[in-house]
């Protein structure tokens, strides 16, 4: 099936082009086992921008964003997000992983407000409930606020997160392989809802992912990376129009691009 | 149309069979193997004097000694005293145990020096019998309260060190890094996470203390007299009077019941997030 009706080109959000985080010379030596995870990687997110990086396993992607994330220091390069340079966790920093992570004793909207009650008290959190509850409505879990996460799907755990991570308004959003443990319609939906989340707040955003076709439904760049050493081998830059669409997958564009990205990584892939 | 009537559309028809077991509620499953025991039990002694009164004494006269130290407890009697002091040694006990015990378990579960250099100690005097210790105990403390309470909380204590120190360390992977990436400090990710999520460990730890509580209590004062319940056994059993021991035994144990469910309870008010307990709310 090809792309049916025109759809209106929406003027990609890279045009603003003011660099939020940038990377430079980055490298990552484990002294322990002499592996170098990262050799030399420059990387520049712009406002509104949209990055994945994908790659086999010990490709250093994961390292990579611990130590963008301010959780892992690197042995040699700079790391600057909004012109301070990353030196430990930070605020305007928001994180996602591959578990949804809520404390089972909190409330769905507690666990949003977390945060904010560990960087700035009780009182502060219980200020910012009604901006958690927006949230919630923004992510259709309106009517799961004081759930506790017992009760709560993969998926709407997951989309809990994704609150948890808005919170506190953060620059950029670093997402690490986020919906990979839910099952692939679920998966699906939650790109769609990522890609709105993410336009409505002209959010910049970074994933790591396994899977080539979220890479692609969602990216306006994708770095290809290669380990030993962990390195970015190739820039693709992501031509499909926005917003994109779960039919766009049967696009040949999408085809090919797809295509291209997995003769990149050929065969190191899958050993 | 009489013959081959529409068999073949009508649903096959699955009779589950649930065993026997699965089918009596559990009081009368309880009721019933009480009913049994007590049965041989008359057997062998009152009707077939298979085995001599002193030894085993039969239902009725164990009964008969329940009534007799019950109306003792109520009346206010002397039993009611020996039993109030085996309860504060008991409740001081567990106290002190738990205290201490929560104390040691924090700093060997969350710092490197506790797990390094504190935990082979405990360990070692974990393994040494801690019954032994009783006579220092009573050079120490004296003949009083004291001596018990203190071999009681001895015993208990290790139980909750070991499961407060593994329920420390049971926060997963994934939670450290979100409460680091948060820039939680160390006392926030103990307090908000660590112990938290450590609670059913630490419950479990108390369940075990509180029955070790009662063991160390009794012995206390089966070694060095006073005026708890332990005394009292010691004495009925040296006068051979084996169906008050079992009187008295019996009533002991409500009060390792009433601790344990205590600890039962308090664990479900607060733990109300975790589901994995036994069944039959023993767990």
């Amino acid at each position: 099936m090809s792309m049916a009706e025109p759809r209106p080109l929406t003027p990609s959000p890279v045009a603003e082009r003011r660099p939020v985080y940038e990377i430079e010379r980055l490298s990552k030596t484990y002294a322990r086992n002499r592996l170098i995870a990262l050799t030399d990687v420059n990387l520049t997110l712009h406002k509104g921008e949209f990055v994945s990086v994908v790659g086999s396993s010990g490709c250093g992607k994961s390292t990579l964003l611990k130590i963008m994330s301010g959780l892992l220091p690197p042995t040699k390069g700079r790391v600057v997000l909004e012109g301070k340079p990353v030196t430990g966790p930070r605020v305007d920093i928001g994180m996602m992983f591959q578990q949804a992570t809520l404390l089972p004793w909190k409330t769905t909207v507690e666990n949003i407000l977390l945060p904010i009650e560990i960087r700035e008290g009780r009182a502060a959190a219980q200020a910012a409930r009604p901006r958690a509850m927006d949230l919630l409505q923004l992510v259709g879990l309106g009517d799961f606020a004081t759930v506790y996460p017992g009760e709560l799907s993969g998926g709407m755990a997951q989309r809990a997160s994704i609150c948890r991570m808005l919170i506190s308004d953060p620059a950029v959003l670093l997402l690490d392989e986020p919906f990979s443990a839910l099952d692939e319609l679920t998966r699906d939906f939650m790109n769609m809802e990522l890609q709105r989340i993410c336009a409505e707040r002209n959010a910049t955003a970074f994933l790591v992912t396994h899977s080539l076709a979220e890479a692609v439904i969602l990216s306006d760049r994708i770095l290809v990376m290669k380990p030993r050493p962990g390195r970015i081998v190739e820039e693709i830059v992501i031509d499909l129009p926005r917003p994109r669409t779960l039919e766009m997958i049967n696009t040949t564009r999408f085809g090919e691009i797809v295509g291209h990205i997995r003769d990149l990584l050929g065969k190191e892939a899958f050993v | 149309m009489t013959d081959a009537p529409d068999t073949q559309k009508e649903d096959t028809v699955w009779v589950e069979h649930e065993a026997l077991i699965d089918r009596i509620p559990r009081w009368v499953a309880m009721l019933g193997l009480f009913v049994i025991v007590v049965a041989i039990w008359d057997l062998a002694t009152a009707r077939m004097a298979w085995v001599s009164p002193i030894i085993l004494p039969s239902p009725g006269e164990t009964f008969f000694d329940l009534i007799f130290v019950g109306k003792n407890l109520i009346g206010g009697e002397y039993m009611l005293v020996a039993l109030w002091t085996t309860t504060k040694t008991v409740f001081w006990g567990f106290l002190i145990a738990t205290t201490i015990g929560f104390s040691l378990g924090v700093l060997v579960g969350e710092t490197k020096f506790g797990e390094r250099a504190v935990m082979p100690y405990l360990v070692a005097i974990d393994t040494m019998p801690k019954v032994a210790f009783a006579p220092l105990f009573i050079a120490w403390l004296g003949f009083d309260i004291a001596s018990k309470v203190a071999l009681a909380a001895f015993i208990a204590t290790f139980p909750i060190v070991v499961s407060t120190a593994a329920g420390l360390y049971a926060a997963s992977e994934n939670e450290r890094m979100l409460f680091k990436a948060m820039g939680a400090t160390r006392l926030q990710t103990l307090v908000r996470l660590k112990l938290p999520t450590g609670l059913p460990h630490i419950f479990t730890g108390l369940k075990i203390a509180a029955v070790g509580v009662m063991a160390g209590a009794i012995t206390g004062e089966f070694l060095g007299g006073g005026k708890g319940f332990g005394a009292l056994i010691r004495q009925s059993a040296s006068q051979m009077d084996t169906p008050r021991v079992f009187a008295l035994i019996l009533y002991l144990s409500l009060l390792g019941l009433l601790l344990y469910f205590t600890v039962v309870w308090v664990q479900r008010r607060f733990v109300f997030w975790n589901k994995s307990e036994r069944p039959g709310g023993v767990g």
